[in-house]
């Protein structure tokens, strides 16, 4: 037990949890934006895995990380207008369409692993860390915080990106009308489908990408159903969030930082079954959500905006 | 008389349309199978003799079905009540544990006994997994649709933890082989097979009973009415003093047992032991199963025994034309979403019927 509080482990657990924090971060960003807007994509896990094979494909063939990268977020574009179709144009239930869209993902991306890569687990060169230059040479901190590949860097860009697009932008105004009371804004001009089609496309791009993150920027090759519900908890963590983006940040560092425990404890030898040690990040998104006050709750989340037309 | 025969066309068309979605599907299908450099006719061929070709096909199909049905009728009674249970998988495979458990480790050998209680078991584990998130839905408004996913994968690594460690079966550990299952269960244990040498089982006429005991509760006891009016409208139900939070627990509870029970028969009719993977997809099927159903038990019987065909069908499609069977999970998904997105249209023939009169 002793060998887990010297420095070099808890720096080692940080750095492993900013980088676990990625597809979280792409993922409940994506799905931020989504539910601002009134809708709730659970295609999530399904768009994910899609990301993960196409950027995987692409990088095997071309050896371009940059083609993969853009390979995954016109996957997730593409699974976006899926979604966007069918749950504004057609409103259909929300919940049971992304479950839909997530069998519909995670089967077509083993479907297209077993033929076009005949199921083989193979790998490639992902993204490589880049020392960031005076802060990456302090001791420690310099190898948890600021020695990570591009993409690590690029997802945690995005807090405050979003949140000056939503909270200072006209668009952000707009989008946060859509969801909260879409009558008023189609009253006022805006097209509130448009806002959807284009939060629920956006967020899929980020999907597409925070699938990437795993076949080209952490782990770096491709396995069946490799996501392993992540898309799931990126959607739990928007509710944890309370719709916020500095919150979805506090929420991804919260669950890759028990990821990164976990997975180091099993390395430590530390005595819980590994498959107990697991059940972990599951658990604490039970936990989390019962602890959310959901009084910021976008007030039209998941109900299809309809015009009443008399 | 008219109006009657309105009604009747009205609700076959309510019933036609997952019928012509799930043909959309197929006939995407087709063009997949094309871009995948298969011939379609061969693959769909292939499918459905699989499926329905023989009566060996027919057997495999039924057996298939049962956990289907089972779920699917789960599914159904959350529905109606307003509920989304997406934690199939996970209760089928507590249910499973739940029953495996009471056959090795309660020593009374009486099949009298020993079967009815091994049934309740599993549908207690399944109620239990699928309560978690009924009362904290109820009492505290979390969202049910992400505990029962959450539920699903702490299912799964119980359920790798149990079989690698303490139900292991100790002839694993004895032969050094370690493989992760259980113990074959004692023979009073199981269910009787309908058709030797195949699995059928009498667990399928429990579930087809059950379909018909699910129809009747929902439509024609209190009980059932209320769940359904607490699913049409959680605040006009409130406002006529019904106890929503109650009933959407108890439908989510009755719909994680039905799931629960899935796995037991699993265990007790068809596998005799649990082994990973004992939900097989399940879980997510049973509710492409029971949207197709119309969210009707009774709709839900012929829903179950298509659906299994496509399972079943899907293992002849692989080793025929060399498709892999993730083809037909693919398949399944664009069907849930032709069939959500199809609804659409009964939606407004319902608006138009009611504005009409």
């Amino acid at each position: 037990m002793d060998n887990l509080f010297n420095p070099e482990t808890i720096f080692g657990i940080i750095g492993m949890a900013v980088t676990l924090a990625m597809p979280y971060l792409y993922a409940a960003i994506g799905e931020l934006f989504d539910q601002t807007a009134g809708c709730y994509n659970l295609g999530t896990e399904g768009i994910m895995m899609m990301g993960a094979f196409s950027a995987f494909y692409v990088v095997y063939e071309t050896g371009n990380l940059g083609f993969g990268v853009l390979a995954a977020a016109i996957v997730g574009l593409l699974m976006g207008l899926i979604m966007a179709v069918i749950s504004v144009t057609f409103k259909a239930e929300q919940g049971i369409s992304g479950i839909g869209l997530t069998m519909f993902g995670v089967g077509l991306s083993s479907l297209l692993f077993k033929t076009l890569l005949n199921g083989t687990v193979l790998s490639v060169k992902g993204f490589k860390s880049i020392r960031i230059p005076i802060l990456g040479d302090i001791p420690y901190i310099g190898d948890a915080f600021f020695n990570h590949n591009i993409m690590v860097y690029v997802a945690y860009l995005l807090i405050p990106i979003a949140s000056i697009i939503l909270y200072k932008t006209t668009l952000g105004l707009k989008i946060r009308a859509v969801g909260q009371n879409p009558q008023a804004a189609d009253t006022l001009g805006v097209s509130v489908n448009k806002i959807r089609y284009l939060c629920v496309c956006g967020g899929a791009i980020l999907a597409g990408i925070a699938g990437a993150t795993f076949s080209i920027a952490n782990i770096n090759m491709f396995q069946e159903k490799m996501t392993n519900g992540t898309g799931y908890i990126a959607v739990a963590l928007v509710y944890f969030s309370g719709w916020k983006p500095w919150r979805v940040l506090l929420g991804a560092l919260l669950f890759s930082f028990v990821n990164a425990l976990q997975l180091r404890m099993q390395v430590l030898g530390i005595n819980i079954p590994s498959d107990i040690a697991m059940m972990m990040p599951y658990l604490l998104t039970i936990v989390t959500l019962i602890f959310v006050k959901s009084r910021d709750k976008p007030a039209a989340l998941a109900v299809p905006y309809e015009r009443s037309e008399n | 008389m008219i109006s009657k025969l309105r009604s009747l066309f009205n609700k076959t068309f309510d019933a036609i349309i997952p019928l012509f979605a799930t043909l959309l599907a197929l006939f995407l299908g087709v063009f997949m199978l094309k871009a995948l450099g298969k011939d379609p006719l061969a693959a769909y061929a292939a499918l459905f003799e699989g499926a329905f070709g023989s009566q060996r096909a027919i057997i495999q199909t039924i057996i298939k079905a049962t956990p289907l049905l089972l779920v699917g009728i789960g599914v159904c009674i959350a529905f109606r009540g307003g509920v989304i249970n997406i934690g199939g998988e996970g209760q089928i495979i507590v249910g499973a544990l739940a029953s495996a458990a009471f056959a090795l480790y309660v020593p009374i050998q009486s099949r009298w006994i020993m079967i009815p209680l091994c049934l309740l078991t599993s549908m207690l584990a399944g109620a239990i997994w699928g309560g978690v998130p009924g009362i904290l839905k109820a009492k505290l408004g979390v969202n049910e649709i992400l505990t029962t996913v959450m539920m699903n994968s702490i299912a799964v690594y119980l359920s790798n933890f149990l079989l690698r460690g303490p139900m292991i079966d100790p002839h694993e550990i004895e032969m050094g082989t370690r493989a992760a299952q259980t113990a074959l269960l004692p023979e009073y244990t199981f269910l009787t097979r309908l058709a030797p040498p195949t699995q059928l089982n009498t667990g399928t006429i429990l579930a087809l009973i059950l379909a018909g005991v699910a129809f009747v509760m929902l439509f024609k006891t209190t009980i059932g009415y209320r769940i359904r009016a607490v699913g049409k409208s959680a605040d006009a139900s409130r406002y006529a003093g019904i106890k929503v939070p109650f009933y959407q627990a108890l439908a989510l509870i009755l719909g994680g047992s039905m799931a629960g029970l899935a796995g037991g028969i699993e265990v007790l009719g068809v596998q005799h032991r649990v082994m990973e993977n004992i939900s097989a997809n399940y879980g997510f099927n049973g509710i492409v199963t029971a949207l197709f159903g119309s969210l009707h038990p009774l709709g839900t019987i012929p829903a179950a025994f298509l659906f299994g065909g496509l399972m079943v069908g899907g293992n002849k499609l692989q080793r025929t034309v060399q498709v892999h069977s993730a083809f037909i999970d693919t398949l399944l998904g664009i069907i849930v979403l032709f069939v959500v997105a199809a609804k659409i249209f009964s939606t407004r023939r319902s608006k138009k019927r009611a504005i009409n009169g």
